[in-house]
């Protein structure tokens, strides 16, 4: 049998998770670069344009699921491979709950960003 | 059917001569997403500058991608998200069970569709508005 290569114990919670969101990020990611490098070239965007795609509400909730699921993609790949690593004990204690500020940070940031975008006001 | 190994420490590149295509599609997979995780971080700081309205925003956007060298940075961002991409989409296959006797066959066509789709990007990506 060909050796399996991975930094995730197969069917724990974080490996699923870890691959939901790969399925998700997979079509988004690609949609993403189309759309700003291709069909908008990235040197003509402008917030006029920008306010326009994210007022949309299906493109405003695909953007920030996808800021969702990448900070969640990104934050657990980065844990799991360093616990891989065999990082442990207070360490990656240390690790679990600082990426876990960081990401959400990421998120609430790019929430917000979101919002400004979408002329979306929250108090 | 399933079997333990005893792999050694991938990340020992002292030992890379004897690295095989999966553990060459791993670590390019790992080192492909540091590199975008530490993008996203980038991203997002970047795109604030939203909140602080258009002249702002537009100068920001508009200042970096007039320089070229941003311009070839972002080539290489494209190229670490086309294989990242790719190999996920292998990586999910290998966890469904599907083709892991020629998982090192896919590993290549990963690398060589990430090159082809790279390459044909270059003129749009380093083109206009310079």
């Amino acid at each position: 049998m060909a050796e399996r290569y991975s930094s995730f114990a197969p069917g724990g919670t974080s490996w699923l998770l870890q691959r939901i969101t790969a399925a998700f990020l997979i079509g988004v990611l690609a949609f993403h670069f189309f759309q700003l490098h291709f069909v908008t070239h990235a040197f003509e965007v402008e917030l006029a344009g920008t306010q326009a795609r994210m007022e949309n509400p299906a493109y405003y909730l695909t953007m920030v699921s996808f800021l969702i699921a990448a900070a969640f993609h990104g934050v657990n790949g980065v844990y799991n491979a360093l616990v891989n690593q065999g990082i442990e004990g207070t360490q990656k204690t240390a690790l679990k709950w600082g990426l876990t500020a960081a990401g959400i940070v990421l998120v609430v940031q790019g929430i917000r960003v979101a919002n400004a975008m979408a002329g979306v006001s929250i108090v | 059917m399933s079997q333990s190994y005893n792999r050694g420490l991938v990340e020992d590149f002292g030992r890379w001569r004897e690295f095989s295509a999966g553990m060459w599609a791993w670590i390019f997979h790992k080192f492909t997403g540091w590199v975008l995780i530490g993008y996203l971080f980038t991203h997002i700081a970047v795109l604030s500058t939203a909140m602080e309205g258009a002249a702002s925003y537009n100068s920001t956007i508009q200042g970096l991608e007039g320089l070229l060298m941003i311009r070839v940075l972002e080539v290489g961002l494209l190229a670490v998200a086309v294989f990242h991409i790719l190999n996920g989409i292998r990586l999910l296959m290998v966890d469904l069970g599907i083709g892991l006797e020629s998982q090192d066959k896919s590993f290549y066509a990963s690398l060589f569709v990430t090159a082809l789709i790279v390459v044909a990007s270059v003129p749009t990506f380093l083109g206009g508005g310079l």
